[in-house]
Formats: C-alpha cells, sequence, structure tokens
C-alpha cells in the first residue's frame, strides 16, 4: 500500500490566497499527530478561482479539495487522512465520482502544463519520474542529429508561444544555419502583457521543463550558453528557476561535457528585467541583457544571424520551450495531431476578468472562444451579459460576444484585428466601458514606448489624450476620425511591434464599438456607466432606510448619515466605486 | 515614454543625504569587469539603499569605469530603479487589465486617500510608499496589491484600507 500523499499548490497565486497558511497548518498537525503521510508542495493546477488547492492521493484515488482554510484543512486530516472518508463538500475535482467543476477540464489538453500541479517544482527526481529530461537523454542515446531535431520541430507545427507565432523549428533552422564559435539561447520570460500570467505559472510549476527545452534547442543549433530573461516582478519563479539550474548541475545536465558527452558545454543563467515592457521584445531584450538601456533596433540582422552579443541567437518564449521536450520524446504527430491547418497543438490561456472560473487552461488549438469562455470558464460572473473578450494585451484587441464563435487559431483571431498574443483573455461583461478599456491600454503604451521612434512616443500620447477627453465627456465630432488616421499613422512609422501594434486596442474597439464612442461624444454619456466623470451615484431619499450599510463600506468615507435617518453621498469626496450601489438592499442608490 | 524626467528639485531633495558607500565595495568587486554588469550592479545598490542614490552613482562610476551617463541612462529607462528614498513599506498597487477591469482604480484611489498622500509619493511618517505597477502574476485574484513580498487579492476599496491601516497598527504596538 502506498502512503497517502498530500500536495499543496504553492504558486504565487495559491499563496496569495493563503495556501502557505493552510501548508503550514498541515505541517504542524503531521508533526504533532506523528502521521505518516507524505507532504508536498506543487505548482498551480490552474484552478486559480478554487485556490487555496490541496489534494489528497490515497490508495482509492485521487481527490482535489478547494478553497481551503486552515478550518477546513484540520477537518480534512481528521476525516479523510485518519479516517478514510473524504469529505465531499470541499472536493472540486476527483475521479471517482461527477462534480460541477468537471467541465472545467473536459475540453483541457495538457502539454506545456502536463506536470504543473502534479510534480514538486524544486524537486528535479520528481521531474525525471514524470519522464523529464528523456527527451535530451533520447537524442544522445541514439545519436539523433540536430538537423532531424529541427525536422521534428518543423513537423509537430509548433509556433512561437510568444504573440508573434513564427514556426519554431524555422527560426531553429536559421540560427542552425548561422555559423559561429559561440550561440545563444534565450528563454523570454519577460510576460510583459499586463494580465497574463501563463508563464509565470510554468516557471513556477515546472522549471526544469523550459531547462529542458533550452538545452535541447541549444543542442540542434550549437549554442553553448543560454540565458532566461525573467520579470523582476516574479520572485517565486527566480527563485524555483535557480534551485532548478542548481539541481541540473548537479547531475551533470548543466555546465562542461554535459550528459557524459565529451566537448558538450552548455549552461543557463537567469537574468532579471527592471521593469520595461518593451523589453519583451527581442532586440530590445538582448539589450538589456547586455547592460543598455532596452530600445529595440532594426531588423534585420535577426538574432539569429547577429544577437547577443553579436552573436547567433535562438530566442523563443517559456511556452514555446516547454512544449519542445514533450514533443521530441512522443514525436511530431503527438503535439501536430491536436489543433487546426495552420495551428498546430495546444495553447495555454489565462482566463481573468468578469468571468466565473478564473484561472489556466490548456486548450487544443481551433475550439472556440464561447466554448473556452462558458464550457471551461462557467459564463459570466453575476449572470451579467458577456460583451467581448480581450486577447493580445496592449498588442491585441477585443473581439465582441457576437464574434467569439470563431475558432482559437492564428489566423482566424488575426482576421478579427485583434491577435493571438501570449495568452491573456480577459473578459467584459456589460459593466465595462469599451473607450476605458483603449484609453486602459494606451495609458500603458504611452508609458512603456521606449521613445525612440517619433510616431510611437508622442503618437501614443495624442491617442491618449484624445481618448481620456471622450472618457471625461468632453469629446467633439471628429474625434474618432481622428484616432483612426493617426493609429494608421502610428501603425505606419514605428519600428518595433509596441508601436506598430498599439493602436489595436483602439481600432478595435471603435471597429465593434463605435455607438459607445458616439454615445460619450455626442450624449456625454457612458452606456457601462463605468467612465467617472460621466456618472453620479445619490441617495434615492423615498426608499432610505438609514440601515447604514453604504456608509460602512464606502473606501472613502464620502457617506453621511444617522441610524434610521436618510444617508447623503458627499460628491466632492465619492470616488464613484459604487460599492454603495452594490450593497444597499433596498435599492435607494440612483446610478446616472 | 520610459525615461523619466529628473527634476533639479529631486536633486536638490537629497542633498544632505548620508550614505555609507564603502556598502558598495563588495558589489563592485563583484561585477566589475563583467560584460553585461550595469543592471544587476544597480539593482544591488538598490537592494543595499531601497533607492540609488546620487553618490553612488558617483562611486560606481569611479570604481567600475562605467560613465556616470551611462549608469544614470539605464537607471531612469527601467522602472525598477528609484531615484529618491522610499517607505518602510512598498504598496503596489496592481493596474494591470484585469485588475483594471475588476476595478483597480478603487482601490488605488481608497489607499491614497487613506493615507492622503499621491501615486508615487510616500507617507510623511516614511512608512508607506505608494506605486502602481502592472500586473503581479496573480490576476484571478483580481483586484490585486502587494506589500513588500505579499500579495493581496480579492480587494475591495474598503479591505485594502483596512490591510494598510492593520500593519501600521501592528508595527506601531
Ligand atoms: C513590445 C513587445 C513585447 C513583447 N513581449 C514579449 C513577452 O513578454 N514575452 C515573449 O515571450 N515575447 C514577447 N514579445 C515577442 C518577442 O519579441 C519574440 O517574438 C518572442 O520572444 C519569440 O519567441 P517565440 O517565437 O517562442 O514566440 C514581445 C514583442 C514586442 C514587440
Ligand atoms: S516603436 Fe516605440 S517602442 Fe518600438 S522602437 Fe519605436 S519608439 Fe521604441
Ligand atoms: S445602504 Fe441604502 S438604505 Fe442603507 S443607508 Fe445606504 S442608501 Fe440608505
Ligand atoms: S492584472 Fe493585476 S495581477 Fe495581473
Amino acid at each position: 500500500m502506498k502512503p497517502t500523499k498530500v500536495l499543496v499548490g504553492l504558486a504565487s497565486c495559491g499563496i496569495a490566497a493563503g495556501a502557505n497558511k493552510v501548508y503550514e497548518k498541515i505541517e504542524a498537525i503531521k508533526h504533532n499527530e506523528k502521521l505518516t503521510f507524505e507532504l508536498t508542495k506543487t505548482g498551480c493546477v490552474g484552478m486559480c478561482y478554487r485556490e487555496p488547492l490541496v489534494e489528497v492521493i490515497d490508495d482509492t484515488g485521487s481527490y482535489l479539495y478547494g478553497e481551503i482554510d486552515e478550518q477546513k484543512i484540520t477537518e480534512i486530516i481528521e476525516k479523510h487522512i485518519k479516517g478514510k472518508e473524504p469529505v465531499k463538500e470541499y472536493i472540486v475535482k476527483t475521479d471517482l465520482f461527477e462534480n460541477p467543476d468537471d467541465s472545467y477540464w473536459k475540453n483541457q489538453v495538457k502539454i506545456a502544463l502536463r506536470n504543473c500541479g502534479i510534480i514538486n517544482p524544486e524537486d528535479i527526481e520528481e521531474y525525471e519520474q514524470y519522464g523529464g529530461y528523456q527527451a535530451i537523454k533520447k537524442l544522445i542515446n541514439q545519436n539523433i542529429q540536430p538537423e532531424q531535431v529541427i525536422q521534428t520541430i518543423i513537423d509537430s507545427g509548433l509556433r512561437g508561444r510568444g504573440g508573434g507565432g513564427f514556426p519554431t523549428g524555422m527560426k531553429w533552422k536559421f540560427a542552425y544555419q548561422s555559423k559561429s564559435e559561440q550561440k545563444y539561447v534565450i528563454c523570454n520570460a519577460d510576460e510583459g502583457d499586463p494580465g497574463a500570467f501563463m508563464d509565470r505559472s510554468l516557471l513556477e510549476g515546472d522549471p526544469h521543463s523550459v531547462l529542458e527545452g533550452m538545452t535541447i534547442a541549444a543542442y540542434a543549433i550549437g549554442a553553448t550558453e543560454g540565458v532566461i530573461y525573467c520579470r523582476a516582478e516574479y520572485p517565486l519563479a527566480i527563485k524555483r528557476l535557480n534551485i532548478a539550474i542548481e539541481q541540473a548541475r548537479k547531475k551533470g545536465y548543466l555546465g562542461n561535457n554535459i550528459y557524459g558527452k565529451q566537448g558538450w558545454n552548455f549552461d543557463i543563467y537567469v537574468k532579471e528585467g527592471a521593469g520595461a515592457f518593451v523589453c519583451g521584445e527581442e532586440t530590445a531584450l538582448m539589450a538589456s541583457v547586455e547592460g543598455k538601456r532596452g530600445m529595440p533596433r532594426k531588423r534585420p540582422p535577426f538574432p539569429a544571424v547577429s544577437g547577443l552579443w553579436k552573436k547567433p541567437t535562438n530566442i523563443n518564449n517559456v511556452e514555446t520551450y516547454a512544449n519542445v521536450p514533450y514533443i521530441i520524446l512522443n514525436g511530431a504527430e503527438s503535439y501536430n495531431k491536436y489543433g487546426t491547418e495552420k495551428s498546430k497543438g495546444t495553447k495555454v490561456f489565462a482566463l481573468t476578468g468578469k468571468i466565473n472560473r478564473g484561472g489556466l487552461v490548456e486548450v487544443p488549438m481551433g475550439i472556440s472562444i464561447n466554448d473556452v469562455i462558458f464550457k471551461l470558464g462557467g459564463g459570466i460572473q453575476q449572470n451579467k451579459k458577456f460583451k467581448a473578450v480581450q486577447l493580445g494585451g496592449p498588442s491585441g484587441g477585443c473581439i465582441p460576444d457576437y464574434l467569439s464563435d470563431i475558432p482559437i487559431d492564428y489566423e482566424s483571431i488575426t482576421s478579427t484585428g485583434a491577435i493571438m498574443g501570449s495568452g491573456g483573455m480577459v473578459v467584459m461583461d456589460e459593466t465595462t466601458c469599451m473607450v476605458d478599456i483603449a484609453r486602459f491600454f494606451l495609458d500603458f503604451t504611452q508609458k512603456e514606448s521606449c521613445g525612440k521612434c517619433t510616431f510611437c512616443r508622442i503618437g501614443t500620447k495624442r491617442l491618449l489624450e484624445i481618448l481620456t477627453r471622450i472618457c471625461e465627456g468632453e469629446g467633439s465630432e471628429g474625434d474618432i476620425e481622428l484616432l483612426e488616421s493617426l493609429s494608421q499613422q502610428i501603425k505606419d512609422s514605428s519600428l518595433c511591434g509596441l508601436g506598430q501594434t498599439a493602436p489595436n486596442p483602439v481600432l478595435t474597439t471603435i471597429k465593434y464599438f463605435r455607438h459607445e464612442y458616439e454615445a460619450h461624444i455626442r450624449d456625454k454619456k457612458c452606456p457601462a456607466k463605468s467612465c467617472k466623470k460621466l456618472i453620479t451615484y445619490t441617495v434615492i431619499e423615498e426608499k432610505c432606510t438609514g440601515c447604514t450599510v453604504c456608509a460602512k463600506n464606502c473606501p472613502v468615507n464620502a457617506i453621511t448619515g444617522e441610524r434610521k435617518q436618510i444617508h447623503f453621498i458627499d460628491q466632492n469626496i465619492c470616488i464613484k466605486c459604487g460599492v454603495c450601489y452594490t450593497k444597499c438592499k433596498f435599492e435607494a442608490i440612483n446610478l446616472s | 515614454m520610459r525615461i523619466q524626467r529628473i527634476e533639479s528639485k529631486l536633486v536638490e531633495e537629497n542633498k544632505n543625504e548620508k550614505i555609507d558607500l564603502s556598502l558598495l565595495d563588495p558589489i563592485i568587486q563583484k561585477y566589475k569587469n563583467k560584460k553585461g554588469s550595469t543592471i544587476p550592479l544597480l539593482q544591488a545598490t538598490q537592494q543595499i539603499y531601497g533607492y540609488i542614490p546620487k553618490d553612488a552613482f558617483m562611486y560606481l562610476s569611479k570604481h567600475t569605469g562605467i560613465k556616470t551617463s551611462e549608469l544614470f541612462g539605464v537607471a531612469t529607462f527601467y522602472a525598477q530603479f528609484r531615484l529618491k528614498p522610499v517607505g518602510k513599506h512598498i504598496v503596489k498597487v496592481c493596474h494591470g487589465t484585469a485588475c483594471h477591469v475588476q476595478g483597480a482604480n478603487v482601490i488605488s484611489e481608497s489607499i491614497l486617500e487613506a493615507l492622503q498622500i499621491k501615486d508615487g509619493e510616500t507617507t510623511p511618517d516614511g512608512f508607506y510608499t505608494v506605486e502602481s505597477v502592472a500586473c503581479l502574476g496573480c490576476c484571478s485574484l483580481a483586484p490585486v496589491i502587494m506589500i513588500d513580498d505579499e500579495v493581496y487579492g480579492k480587494l475591495t476599496g474598503k479591505s485594502a484600507v483596512n490591510i494598510i491601516k492593520e500593519i501600521q497598527l501592528k508595527e506601531n504596538n
């Protein structure tokens, strides 16, 4: 009989939800009562909306418990671990009986995330037990040549998951063909899209798969050194990467003469970013690794020819690398059997916003956006009306509800004006103002422009000013046309992807939600009732019972009134947060 | 644009700062003559002082041979680097897309109103610095703030203010 195993999801999201406390509690009980079950940490299984998550595996099966706190875990240990009786009401997933959350898993295919939430990311042995480092060993033991490796990746149809979607195998081929004593492989872990966390979860949950993927790339192109450029905002990912690198070095998987192969030297180190979105762009990233300001440069020469320190360099995204060991181990068909004609395999999405089940999902390409939002994601919070979904972050666009039956593949998404992007999927409902969303993204890109190109530097600023004006009810006729023409100019005259795609959020919202722009400009109204300057909250005196709930919940104390007296909102203090509106049980708050 | 304009006022303000520059010696030894080490060098400096003091630029330049203009150019390009002292605790309010959609503005405004400061400022008692950041990677818990290294999620304006006040109370007692 195998000992019972208890896994606690300790990725950043789990920790933020209180998983550390749960882990400590289990540890304490285990210690105090001298219990013999095995306790380990693991990464994020993707069910972020149910964090903290604890999985109990015993000889009858596996049980995933959700929304666990110190009290619930005490009960679980008592009843399940000691009493062998699972606590049904906290279970969110098990193979033994059906659960309402099962539809969250049903359409998922886990390839990049194959180990996340299953293995202990800080233990190389566990990664190896799950097939880790087998792919690279296969290459060496069977003496598979670099050309063959590259061909397998080409055949798999894998495309870059960092946003561009460039065929990975082709990229490797170019780097392979460049002749040089020294070459580099870089892993882009800058994850700049605000509202996306696929790469963070992967690095926190399965860092070795990225290291193995990079090593395979190094084998294929003949690189001697690898760099992982990781956002400084991801301290846990950096920590786990460094642990993983250290373990791999000890095993002889990184360093000199690795895998017992004489003369094959390859090592990886982590470079911490310093907070600049533009450094996700590959040439800017390399400038940053070299210690300079992260400003993009003209291509060609492409990194495959002249990259880091002017040496041939292959740069891929975290998720791209994580797929590689799986493809090498299981063959190209194991990957390209999923997906559509031009978009093969699976894609990880970070599902967030006004959705019931926010989290990390990995789905086969070709699934419809609707399926992801409604079947997996469980629909919109509080049964509100689905309005749009934002894909691709600041470079992407908003796809309206009536187009969301399109399949998820690079070409279909691009045809809407959005882009696939790196996997951020932010769901918006009727209360989200689309002009404000455009303004939000322009505020971001305007701040993040490196300043090299005039149209990107100043054009985005002008776009932002116009959008702000419209949101504040100061828009005038002709503003929409002005936005459109300026957007086109910025697209045409920017050097890098940041500037070239910065107008996308504006153009897609104008295309699909022009009426919202017009309402702001002509009627000085925000149809979503979200733009602060265009709304006011007031108390309807006839309905107010003086229950004081609103005053207690107002974060800035703008509401005054004695118990059982009519309350009053001071418009000078009110920040239009709407808490009173949602909290009042007597519908005594008016929003106009 | 990325590059922050450095007003002369700021340099004036910090004129009286007294710092122990010898603390920099070990990191200078570590990074000297290593290519591409400008950013780690500045990161390590900030780790020591909480920000990058003006004199540190001069000292680093003198002992590493990297031009001050280059150090300053890099320090002003990246959002991570601070050129003025910060409070004891740093409150980062996430303004990523997911948090924006879930009402990050309310969180910022409530905290700033409670502390009576503006975004990016430090409270007069030097306890808190509040700043806006883009995505902390916990979007499914939006809206999110991070105080030092701890992340708090699923906030409302009220609960965010309560967290801030609790920490203050705990430490003042
Ligand atoms: C402004 C800008 C930001 C980018 N940010 C990222 C990023 O955060 N992560 C990433 O993997 N790729 C990012 N990219 C794409 C990279 O330039 C590059 O295409 C990618 O790392 C290549 O890897 P892939 O082929 O595996 O996707 C960004 C591009 C631009 C123009
Ligand atoms: S497009 Fe913008 S971010 Fe890109 S190089 Fe030009 S100014 Fe810099
Ligand atoms: S919550 Fe509603 S009923 Fe209660 S005091 Fe406020 S406005 Fe009046
Ligand atoms: S958008 Fe706030 S944590 Fe990602």
